[in-house]
């Protein structure tokens, strides 16, 4: 009978609406002080009660506006979003209570407290994040050991990547196909030669100098680059009829993506020397390349062969019929819709390769990551990990984050097409 | 017909000139490779061969399962790496699971701030570098703990510090009989099942499976501790002082920091792909589906157990296994924290120590291929078995 009586319905709305709002701001408003202002307005009841006080009140305070149809489109929109149910409602409270909580000591460390000007260690005196560390070391997390005089041509060439990818955007459709000729096949030497120097009256930079976050651009680019159209082939070669390319591209596949690329890495570092005739030397970024690529390319096959798998047999039917032979067909009719088909598939590959570049520290390269690791251990720097690799995984997280939504509207807007 | 014939003949030879040239390809670049290799070695003053693994390893390991010192044999640091590798694995995928499983549902939730908050986790843990979630536990969170003498305290059980995790150590009596009580419990567990389907589909009876089963579980092992003379008792950890300003724990087992930042990262990470394995299992069952079973009268326990859960389960479990084997693979980045798995000690410490690149490279990749061949082997044995039958 009481039970019944305490039933928020919708004809007591007077008297339990503006009583339960007043539990829930009551409630918050304790959570807050506390908080914010270091008071807490239940002080007067025991700690453990004290501590559990806002979940309880809000909690009946949440009942009592659960009020089904009551007419406040408010109150209705709230009730059927966060306040369906009692499990529900002690839910939304207990995220929204360690949101609260947990923001005032993020504020301070990653704002409030934390010290933004100098050049030492010394100078970070607050409790707080020392970012005067990311300040000092910025050059040497962008561009590695690459000499500080030198860095314009770090810049220069990835200026000139962007602005022909951008440029190759707006050119009319007919001069687009030599554009992206020039982007694959001319501008890879470009960027190298400016990179690497040694003519021209550049001076010559090591690639162990290399490093960075612009050294994590580097790789992604070329293993991008060189990993797709490997991949087509071996996914081609993976359907193909011939029982001898079809057992290859089986096992190099499977080969591949067997391992953990750590391994990979550990191959091209000390075994792939071994292969190689007495006195030659590969560049150690090379073999790095070449075995991310060859990796990449194994992912890249089977997510192309998902591709060529999804198209209706009749394509194949209709190309063969017009007189077309193998290679017409596949890159003029097949090739074209199977890739289409595995954008998305695609991009995800490429922000798993991107997410993969940090491992080349174990043969000794040091991009973002490993850049940090070194100035971490820099004696006059210690105790600065949490900054590194907060900072590192911000820059990382909007990269690959970026990568995730471009995907995710691509795939949007090429599944409305069909 | 002459034409035609010519064509086949035509055809034929047109399709065996490629696949002979890839194998020649194939078979120069192994054969250059090769004797370069023979060349290299012979230069280097050893020999292609495997009888290192028996040679006495004379380097320690930090953290094994097994008993291992340097006077053990090469053969046996590979052992010890390969079951730290199992270790972690096991913990990842267990804890991943729970995790994924936590946060897929999560997604699906009605509660837009759950719902928001679980797609925020998603977006959060998936988007950054595995090895920079490993790095930040180990170098920046673990390195925030407490010293031994101020450990972080759980009811004088557990000791949470910055040289580790000290948890009770199990001391079994009789430790085979309750090995053998709980595998009893799982034979008699499917045979009543058995059981109990045969009586759900002959007479409509419906006996309450899940709670009998697990009181099956917990009954036998139950009995063997107080039939059986089972016993198991706790060792719990002491704070010692070493000398005046350093301490350690004693008689407990101590989970080395290494293993819980590999162990956290590992699983914070796969639980994001998890929970999208999960949310479209779930999502990929139809309306309709829970629709028409509600409409023959099953309860809401009733649909998700008969209905939704077998279809969705179809769904989620071939790239939730995909995942597992990610995770495995994933835990060889345990080399860059030192953490001691089959990469650290035997493709980098013991690799160091011989020398002999090509034979323990090869060790380490066959041993991971032929753990990921075998998983491929037995999902495809299970593609095939769960695939829906249409006629």
């Amino acid at each position: 009978m009481i039970l019944n009586n305490l039933k928020p319905t919708k004809e007591k709305i007077n008297t339990f609406l503006p009583l339960g709002s007043a539990f829930v701001v009551f409630a918050f408003l304790d959570v807050l002080t506390n908080t914010f202002l270091n008071y807490n307005l239940t002080g007067f009841l025991p700690q453990s009660l004290s501590y559990f006080f806002p979940l309880l009140l809000g909690y009946i305070g949440l009942y009592l506006i659960r009020i089904e149809l009551s007419g406040i489109r408010f109150l209705d929109r709230l009730n059927k979003n966060i306040n369906s149910s009692n499990f529900n409602a002690f839910l939304t409270l207990l995220i929204l209570f360690i949101i609260i909580k947990a923001i005032s000591p993020l504020m301070n460390w990653l704002v409030l407290e934390a010290n933004f000007t100098g050049s030492s260690k010394d100078d970070c005196t607050g409790n707080g994040a020392c970012w005067v560390f990311i300040k000092v070391w910025f050059n040497r997390l962008m561009y590695g050991l690459y000499p500080d005089v030198e860095q314009w041509r770090v810049n220069s060439a990835f200026i000139l990547l962007f602005a022909l990818v951008g440029i190759a955007f707006f050119v009319p459709q007919k001069i687009k196909k030599y554009f992206i000729i020039f982007l694959l096949f001319v501008y890879p030497f470009i960027g190298i030669k400016l990179l690497s120097g040694g003519s021209f009256g550049l001076t010559y930079v090591e690639t162990a100098a290399w490093g960075g976050l612009s050294l994590t651009f580097i790789i992604s680019a070329f293993a991008i680059l060189f990993c797709f159209p490997i991949g087509v082939f071996l996914a081609l070669g993976r359907r193909s009829s011939l029982p001898a390319i079809r057992y290859i591209s089986i096992g190099f596949i499977e080969l591949w993506r067997g391992v953990p690329l750590i391994t990979v890495l550990f191959m091209a570092a000390v075994m792939f020397p071994m292969f190689l005739p007495d006195g030659t030397f590969i560049d150690k970024l090379i073999r790095v390349l070449i075995a991310i690529t060859l990796f990449e390319a194994a992912y890249m096959a089977e997510v192309v062969r998902g591709g060529l798998q999804a198209l209706p047999k009749g394509q194949y039917e209709a190309a063969k019929s017009l007189g077309m032979g193998y290679w017409r067909m596949n890159m003029l009719i097949i090739l074209p819709q199977a890739l289409k088909l595995v954008i998305p598939g695609i991009a995800n590959t490429l922000l798993a390769l991107v997410k993969d570049t940090p491992l080349i520290f174990v043969v000794g390269l040091m991009e973002l990551a490993g850049m940090i690791g070194l100035a971490k251990t820099n004696p006059k720097w210690l105790g600065m990990a949490m900054e590194g690799y907060v900072f590192a995984g911000l820059v990382f997280w909007i990269i690959c984050y970026a990568m995730s939504r471009y995907s995710q509207n691509l795939e949007k807007k090429l599944s409305t097409e069909r | 017909m002459n034409l035609k014939k010519l064509n086949i003949e035509n055809k034929k030879i047109r399709d065996l000139i490629p696949q002979i040239l890839t194998v020649l390809a194939l078979l120069s670049v192994i054969i250059y490779f090769a004797s370069n290799a023979q060349i290299n070695m012979g230069n280097r003053g050893i020999s292609f061969g495997f009888g290192f693994l028996s040679q006495e390893a004379s380097f320690d390991i930090a953290f094994s399962l097994i008993e291992f010192d340097g006077s053990y044999s090469y053969g046996r640091a590979f052992l010890v790496g390969l079951l730290n590798t199992i270790l972690v694995s096991v913990i990842g995928i267990f804890l991943a699971t729970i995790l994924g499983v936590i946060v897929g549902v999560a997604r699906l939730s009605s509660n837009f701030l759950i719902a928001k908050t679980a797609e925020w986790y998603v977006e959060i843990f998936r988007n950054i570098p595995l090895i920079l979630q490993i790095f930040f536990w180990y170098f920046a969170a673990l390195r925030a703990l407490p010293a031994p003498e101020n450990a972080i305290n759980f009811y004088d059980i557990s000791y949470l510090t910055i040289k580790g995790w000290y948890i009770p150590k199990f001391v079994w009596i009789n430790f085979d009989i309750f090995c053998y009580s709980i595998i009893l419990a799982f034979i008699s567990i499917y045979f009543f099942n058995r059981y109990a389907k045969k009586q759900r589909e002959e007479f409509g009876k419906i006996l309450p499976t899940l709670t009998l089963s697990l009181g099956i579980l917990i009954l036998i092992p139950l009995l063997s501790f107080l039939l059986l003379g089972v016993s198991l008792s706790f060792n719990y950890p002491e704070l010692k002082q070493l000398s005046e300003t350093s301490y350690t724990y004693e008689n407990g087992v101590s989970i080395i920091p290494e293993l819980i930042a590999l162990a956290l990262a590992l699983s914070m990470y796969t639980a994001t792909f998890i929970a999208e394995n999960v949310r479209a299992g779930v999502l990929g069952v139809g309306k309709g589906q829970k629709e028409a079973a509600a409409s023959i009268g099953l309860n809401k326990g009733q649909i998700l157990k008969l209905v939704v859960m077998p279809q969705a389960l179809r769904i989620i479990i071939p790239p939730t296994t995909n995942q597992y084997l990610n995770l495995t693979k994933n835990s060889s980045l345990a080399a860059a924290i030192a953490y001691p798995d089959m990469v650290l000690v035997f493709a980098k410490t013991a690799l160091m120590q011989t020398g002999r690149a090509i034979e323990i490279i090869s060790i380490t990749m066959l041993t991971y291929l032929s753990l990921s061949i075998s998983i491929s082997i037995f999902m495809n044995w299970y593609n095939k078995k769960m695939a829906i039958k249409e006629k």
